[in-house]
């Protein structure tokens, strides 16, 4: 075993299909704006993929906008408060936390959910025009989101909810009707598709503005020639996502075996998130007095790749605000590594995972000992 | 060799979009693959492989415009670009001026942009054109006050290809110390375009017109003089905070790629297909009378034919065209049914507007497909003049 990529959350392995038809698809040429035949092409190209994305979440194809990441989907979906104030979650992505300087947090529990009494005190005192966003599943921790529940206080107070389904798509079934939301996030790279994709799902009545405006593509909702290669990349990832969503259980079973083994070595271990639901492939742990940083190094030199975090602060080691706001002080949140398995991770590499993960905490706890009894 | 088989039209369409090269494919592909790590993940292999071939391609993009690697910022296209760079510069500067100058014949996101900027309080001054769809420097001169923040001018229309005079349009706005932001999506790779030479401080690229792959752009951001903008895309900080988001690899080497193709085969290039197109037009109007070329005679991209046929229109044209792809202006706006704002601009009726057609060579079409089309158009425009007009109103 030479390698173990336990990144998933930071981004998947690309399915051998996305690639091929990624590849066919920038080979045949067109805009699929252009009336011709070649135009035409690559307008079904563009369309086929929509209606898979739209079956992966139970949704109409004509409800997806594609965008060119989750990222910008996120941007859009808040950019349309107006005169009111944005109510997320204190464990939000930056992309969402971010758009808004005066955004109102709502506070989680030590578990990483987000505390419903909360949300219904700032909903008391929000204007009209505000809009709620949660995500469905955070991505350091896994922990999954009552965001039915906040659909539905937000629609007594006739706000527009907006769900960030980023991590969770492709990793627990996403239903949109289900849900009762007015705005999902999605992006192709974490479920095994091309990175440079993403979607945002409108409701079908919503009154919205855009953020990228010129041409008429996509409804008018966003303006841009069509990443046609990297839709069609992200419409397979879609369908093979769908086909292969009781893979999901395996994934689970290693992840469990993963904490099994974690607990056994270090029986009040802290694996966040662990007793609430979480997504099947996250693990967040925390090695005791060993830096974060330290072990995703050690653990990279033996070819075993896993990540301090979010892999989105460009390579600023800082504290993680989902941990933080779990209630987390800084020497636990800078101990804690992410772990998180896809559609092509092994046993062999959950074993070989645990095998370095155990040595170097041995090796450090061996090491403090001697300094010990030196001193 | 009109005999020759075809099993699918010729492609004159490339100011829409352009084939992907098949060597840039070939550079794509495993980052669509194998190397798919996260640019972003700081923490292993996969993510410094990526991270690597994205600084290569950004240096590939300074390379080709004259720029600094450290002044150039990845996007999602040109109509990203644009809008970045319009709105965010307008916004940042906001507080203490409010106005800015673009063109009439603009690209429709910038007109979308500056549209959207008046609805905020900002004035906006839309600069005519002349008949070959070029500016009037005084016209510019005046247009900018103490209250300028930005002008905006592409660098070759889309439609009709004019070249605008970049160099004295930068000289003036470096003097009245206003930023000077070009759309180039249409110039680059066709043209030599160099942003310190011209004194251009914000400039939008895009990969899909010169061979390169859909879904990504760039933008050029001066840091001498240093200019400053409110991001579009707000987040995890990439891009150093100018622009939020998992950068693409693949895309990203893709743009690389295609740009280090263009600047060392530009030359060449733009010779054949300034010799192919002039063929097609002297073909065309040694046969057929009552043609007009839109757009100016030598300020004109090489590769760009843009033609109002008298007696005709545009629709029924290319109905009788199906093995030419070609249009009928901006793919953008292709599916509206409006006439196309540029040739307005230019002053062309709605009758010759409307029976205006856009060919647009490119580096695949060979000898042969341009003697092919130039008699096929001959065919068509005949048979249209000739009845065809009937039969399209029948339709």
């Amino acid at each position: 075993m030479v390698h173990a990529y336990l990144d998933y959350n930071a981004t998947a392995p690309i399915w051998p299909q996305v690639t091929a038809a990624t590849a066919d698809a920038m080979n045949a040429c067109g805009n699929p704006s252009s009336v011709h035949a070649s135009g035409r092409n690559a307008r079904r190209l563009v369309e086929d993929a929509r209606e898979k994305v739209a079956e992966l979440v139970n949704t109409k194809p004509s409800q997806i906008i594609f965008t060119s990441s989750g990222t910008e989907a996120n941007n859009m979906a808040l950019s349309q408060v107006q005169d009111g104030l944005a109510i997320v979650s204190a464990i939000e992505h930056l992309s969402v936390l971010k758009v808004h300087e005066a955004s109102k947090l709502v506070q989680v529990n030590p578990n990483g959910v987000i505390e419903l009494d909360h949300l219904q005190s700032l909903l008391k005192e929000c204007p009209q025009g505000s809009i709620i966003s949660i995500m469905l599943a955070n991505n350091e921790t896994g922990v999954i989101q009552p965001v039915k529940e906040v659909s539905a206080m937000a629609r007594d107070w006739g706000l527009l909810v907006h769900c960030d389904a980023i991590q969770a798509t492709g990793k627990i079934d996403v239903d949109w009707g289900d849900l009762g939301i007015d705005m999902m996030s999605l992006s192709a790279h974490k479920l095994g598709g091309p990175q440079g994709i993403g979607a945002l799902v409108l409701d079908e009545g919503l009154e919205f503005r855009p953020l990228l405006r010129g041409g008429g593509q996509e409804l008018s909702r966003r303006a841009g020639t069509e990443n046609v290669a990297g839709i069609v990349g992200f419409g397979v990832a879609a369908e093979l996502a769908y086909r292969n969503r009781s893979q999901m259980d395996q994934t689970g079973r290693l992840r469990e075996k993963l904490e099994k083994n974690l607990r056994s070595v270090v029986s009040d271990i802290n694996i966040y998130g662990s007793s609430v639901e979480r997504l099947p492939n996250t693990s967040c742990v925390s090695m005791p007095d060993v830096e974060a940083e330290r072990q995703v190094m050690v653990l990279d030199l033996k070819g075993v790749m896993v990540s301090a975090g979010s892999a989105c602060s460009s390579g600023k080691v800082t504290t993680s605000h989902v941990l933080a706001a779990m209630g987390c002080d800084h020497a636990q949140a800078s101990t804690s590594i992410r772990v998180s398995l896809g559609w092509q991770s092994s046993e062999e590499e959950v074993d070989f995972f645990l095998t370095e993960w155990c040595e170097l905490f041995f090796r450090t706890r061996n090491v403090d000992k001697l300094k010990a009894t030196a001193a | 060799m009109a005999e020759t088989k075809r099993t699918k039209p010729i492609y004159l369409d490339n100011h829409a979009t352009t084939p992907v090269d098949p060597r840039v494919i070939e550079l794509m592909v495993p980052y669509f693959g194998e190397k798919f790590g996260n640019p972003h993940s700081s923490s292993h292999y996969y993510g410094w492989e990526t991270a690597e071939a994205i600084e290569i391609a950004r240096e590939q993009v300074a390379e080709m415009i004259g720029a600094n690697a450290d002044e150039i910022f990845f996007t999602s296209g040109a109509t990203e670009a644009n809008n970045t760079a319009i709105k965010g510069v307008a916004r940042f500067y906001a507080e203490h001026r409010n106005h800015i100058v673009t063109c009439v014949t603009e690209h429709m996101c910038v007109l979308d942009s500056a549209f959207q900027l008046e609805k905020e309080g900002f004035n906006v001054t839309y600069l005519h054109v002349d008949a070959d769809g070029l500016l009037d420097l005084d016209e510019l001169r005046d247009a900018i006050t103490d209250q300028t923040i930005l002008v905006s001018i592409m660098t070759v229309q889309n439609e009709i290809g004019t070249i605008q005079p970049m160099f004295e349009i930068g000289a003036i706005c470096r003097e009245r110390k206003v930023f000077l932001h070009t759309d180039a999506a249409q110039a680059i790779g066709k043209i030599p375009v160099d942003v310190k030479e011209m004194k251009i401080d914000l400039l939008s690229l895009t990969a899909h017109k010169i061979y390169g792959p859909m879904g990504i752009g760039a933008i050029y951001v001066g840091k001498k003089p240093r200019v400053r903008l409110v991001p579009m895309f707000n987040g995890g900080g990439q891009e150093k905070g100018l622009r939020s988001g998992t950068l693409p690899p693949a895309l990203c080497v893709g743009l690389g790629h295609a740009l280090k193709i263009a600047r060392e085969e530009m030359k060449g290039e733009a010779i054949r297909l300034k010799s192919q197109r002039d063929r097609i037009w002297q073909s065309l109007v040694r046969e057929l009378s009552g043609l007009h070329l839109n757009g100016s005679f030598d300020q004109r991209v090489p590769g760009n034919l843009n033609i109002s046929v008298d007696g005709s229109d545009a629709e029924s044209l290319i109905a009788v065209l199906p093995d030419l792809a070609i249009s009928s202006g901006s793919a953008c706006t292709s599916a509206s049914e409006e006439s196309s704002h540029v040739l307005k601009a230019i002053g062309l009726c709605n009758e010759l507007a409307e029976a205006s057609i856009r060919i647009g060579l490119g580096r695949f079409n060979t000898d042969e497909e341009v003697g092919f089309a130039t008699g096929r158009l001959i065919e068509a425009i005949t048979e249209v003049r000739n009845g065809g007009r009937s039969i399209a109103a029948a339709g």
